[in-house]
């Protein structure tokens, strides 16, 4: 960690604390999420106490606009404000290479870096692989469409060791963060695992404690959840069509392009769907938030994640709807780059914050079982 | 300006932005009146005192929302009589008791939500419904359903002036921006609370030893328009020096510092003055149903000033404060942190100690450890101060709210001086809560008082315009 960064973790640090204290003399708050009765449980917090509360919380927003301390009152207390700079420095610290933290630096810009990259590399590398006349010629489904310019194989281990890079980072982190929190990795569990994914399919905690969070504004409404949701279940599906779409693969062999009607071609298009109303739901609703609630510096991550995703959903269905056309080749190279893009930035990017909000809802589910030690449950 | 327009005739002028104000301006505009509500604190920090509580004390016969089990009126209103020492109007009180019963489901219907309780609520469970968020959460809820049925509200705008002849009002003069006006309405509701911000007035009633409190709540509870309303003839209840006063760490902000402010270690150490004496019963009774007295107490002692101090024993066993403690190795180095007399402190510390019997300690119930042959006595919970590290809290009064306020009738319409009653001006909240609590405290009952008098008299005023 470079001196700037570590002097920025002990000031974010040092923030939440004082924050934290306020909160646990006050909890008011404690109807609204996790997150209040998990900090009720200390007297003081560590850092990795920090970082658990840090992506135990959602951002909801609702116990800023509860707060008899939040601004302009001297206390000037930010509760979500302050959990996202937790988080900025969560993603830093918890990278897999640990030297990779950097990349959350200035986020935005390396996604789309990665972005701008792969699809000069995708283009670069089909035109070589298959030849300019290839590339861009039209292709049947029957001629095998995208495989007549890059066939399974090749594909498949492309894509088969980005993804399994990707999920070698993100475990090295997810265990980083756990031992940290002072658990032993065997407790985690069934029960504890299923509940946190229970919490994080419904989104629980993106409610205001049933009222619906205060996103974008004072108003409590159900936006946010119900984007991220689409964006969610868009990414499940799309993941899911290409799990069935290897089984058909390898177990029947039954070889694409599948025609509209079946199921690898319906979960992809409802995935794609969901991956273009969810991100920029998302993104409309982010672009009307109140800045009280937000980590400005984080703009660029969030956007460059939500654009991805946008843009992978987008360029998959147009391949989809294109793939017999002389288009094809120019569209699979952009899919394709995507994909890859997606695929190496997953670790480096906004989408870690699934991976330490599961292990902190894990973690509360663990910790909820236990007595309160005395001293917090007077 | 819209709302300040002087050619515009009101049906129901509310003054003031808290709870009681905001459940009158709901009620009159429900009824079909139009209605202003004058709010003399900016937008983000509008709601009075009511954005520091928490909970209403509700009376119940069986579960009800949030509430556990039952809670009679009879309990309640003893309860009530207790802490007042009688110094309340019995029927005026056991109708507001009745009267919270009813506003559970009229509070879910404009929004407010309860919580369950959790941790640092358990114990009053059964007597007081919770809101979710707080105190500034209902008021947010409050505001939303106001301006949803069209009650216009007008903040940063102060009354300077009330026009009332022979208790018939006509008019208010208020200042927004340095620019004065005049809002006429056929009817007007006071909602506008004490005077505890007014540190001037304080020092009025109780001389130099208010330069030493710290007021917990807003810094816009002037006494403006009480102090105007006792000008125009309301008969006065209760007296300056009463109010829901606690203690609090000396270094809480001035005004606004709420809840975090409290130290809740009393009844585990002891507590001692100036000159290191003990001067109360720290052990009289459990602290939520103590805190109250303490405020009155340390505001007796010489330079406001005590220090609640308690040894390694008791570190951690309740709630934790927002400031840090001053921490020593032994009594001695305590005292001279304190800057108190270190061989006084050190006799004091040595005689309790001396003094405590054995017993068995319980925080949870009314324990057999107490102190024998010591004035003050310590009745519960005295365990020797001899464990190091010692910790210690400075302690100032901290005022809640005060209770100097006008008299009114079980329809919340202001009295005069002479007896009868004012013809078209009621009063709600802390304005009228010192017609119930003639002093002492009980938990909650100031949202109770002010959600029944608010809602009687937005009635009361739209059915004096609207018959």
């Amino acid at each position: 960690m470079s001196a700037p960064e570590a002097s920025r973790l002990a000031a974010t640090l040092a923030e939440a604390q004082r924050v934290l204290a306020i909160c646990n003399a006050c909890r008011y708050c404690e109807g609204y999420c996790a997150v209040f009765p998990a900090l009720e449980r200390r007297l003081s917090f560590d850092e990795g106490d920090i970082h658990y509360l840090g992506s135990l919380c959602h951002n909801c927003g609702s116990c800023l606009y509860a707060c008899q301390y939040a601004p302009p009152h001297e206390f000037q207390l930010d509760f979500p404000r302050v959990m996202a700079q937790v988080r900025a420095e969560t993603y830093r610290k918890y990278a897999f290479p640990a030297a990779f933290g950097a990349l959350f630096g200035r986020n935005g810009i390396v996604v789309a870096g990665a972005m701008a990259v792969s699809v000069l590399l995708a283009f670069a590398f089909l035109v070589a692989f298959a030849g300019a006349e290839r590339f861009a010629s039209a292709w049947s489904d029957a001629q095998g469409a995208f495989y007549a310019i890059l066939p399974h194989g090749p594909m498949t281990a492309i894509f088969g060791i980005a993804f399994l890079a990707a999920i070698a980072a993100l475990a090295a982190s997810f265990a980083r963060f756990w031992r940290d929190t002072g658990e032993r990795p065997g407790e985690l569990t069934g029960r504890p695992c299923a509940e946190a994914a229970h919490d994080a399919f419904t989104l629980r905690y993106l409610d205001g404690g049933g009222i619906g969070c205060t996103y974008p504004d004072a108003k409590p409404s159900y936006a946010r959840r119900r984007f991220h949701h689409f964006t969610f279940y868009g990414f499940v599906l799309c993941f899911a069509a290409t799990s069935v779409a290897t089984i058909y693969h390898y177990v029947f062999g039954w070889k694409a392009p599948y025609p509209f009607v079946s199921l690898p071609v319906i979960l992809g298009t409802l995935g794609g769907i969901g991956l273009l109303v969810g991100p920029a739901g998302l993104a409309w609703l982010r672009m009307r938030r109140d800045p009280e609630l937000a980590d400005t510096r984080q703009d660029g991550m969030d956007v460059a994640f939500l654009a991805l995703l946008f843009l992978t959903g987008l360029t998959g269905l147009l391949l989809l709807a294109f793939r017999e056309s002389a288009a094809m080749g120019a569209l699979l190279a952009i899919h394709l780059a995507f994909v890859l893009a997606m695929f190496a930035t997953m670790p480096y990017g906004k989408f870690v914050h699934a991976l330490y909000r599961f292990a902190a809802l894990a973690r509360y589910h663990l910790e909820r079982r236990r007595p309160v030690p005395e001293a917090a449950a007077e | 300006m819209s709302a300040l327009d002087p050619s515009r005739k009101w049906d129901v002028l509310v003054l003031g932005g808290g709870n009681a104000a905001l459940c009158a301006a709901i009620t009159a505009r429900a009824a079909g009146a139009s209605v202003l509500v004058l709010e003399s604190a900016p937008i983000a920090f509008r709601g009075g005192n009511s954005r520091h509580t928490r909970n209403m004390r509700t009376m119940h016969d069986g579960p009800l929302g949030p509430l556990t089990e039952a809670y009679p009126q009879e309990e309640y209103w003893q309860d009530l009589l207790k802490v007042t020492g009688g110094l309340t109007d019995e029927r005026l009180a056991r109708m507001t008791i009745r009267e919270t019963e009813r506003h559970v489901p009229w509070m879910l219907a404009h929004g407010v939500r309860f919580q369950a309780p959790l941790g640092g609520t358990l114990h009053l469970a059964r007597t007081n419904a919770f809101f979710l968020g707080g105190g500034k959460a209902l008021m947010n809820a409050y505001y939303a359903a106001a301006e949803a049925l069209g009650v216009e509200v007008a903040y940063d705008t102060e009354v300077i002036d009330l026009a009332i002849d022979d208790g018939r009002f006509s008019a208010a003069s208020v200042v927004r921006g340095g620019v004065r006006g005049e809002i006429r309405a056929k009817a007007v509701v006071a909602a506008a609370g004490g005077f505890e911000s007014n540190l001037a007035w304080l020092r009025e009633a109780w001389g130099p030893p208010a330069d030493n409190f710290i007021v917990r709540g807003t810094p816009y509870n002037m006494g403006v328009v009480l102090k105007l309303l006792l000008a125009k003839g309301a008969r006065q209840v209760s007296d300056p020096t009463q109010g829901h006063c606690v203690a609090i760490d000396a270094r809480s902000p001035r005004y606004d510092g709420g809840i975090v402010t409290r130290v809740d270690a009393v009844s585990l150490g002891i507590v001692v003055n100036r000159n290191a004496q003990r001067f109360y019963d720290e052990g009289e009774d459990f602290w939520p149903k103590r805190y109250a007295i303490w405020g009155r107490l340390v505001a007796g002692q010489p330079d406001q000033v005590g220090y609640s101090i308690i040894d390694a024993k008791s570190m951690g066993k309740f709630m934790p404060p927002v400031f840090a403690p001053m921490k020593a190795h032994s009594i001695g180095e305590l005292a001279r942190a304190l800057d108190l007399d270190a061989a006084a402190l050190e006799a004091t510390v040595g005689g309790f100690n001396a003094a405590v019997r054995p017993g068995t300690f319980d925080h949870t119930k009314f324990d057999d450890c107490r102190t024998q042959g010591i004035a003050p006595p310590k009745t519960h919970w005295a365990r020797r101060i001899d464990t190091p590290p010692f910790y210690a809290w400075p302690l100032r009064p901290g005022i809640t709210f005060t209770y100097l306020g006008v008299a009114i009738d079980e329809k919340a319409r202001m009295r005069m001086h002479d007896g009868r009653l004012a013809e078209n001006v009621w009063a709600a909240g802390e304005i009228m809560a010192g017609n119930i609590l003639g002093k002492g405290y009980l938990a909650g009952i100031g949202m109770a008082i002010g959600t029944t008098f608010g809602r009687i008299a937005g009635e009361e005023a739209a059915r004096h315009v609207r018959p």
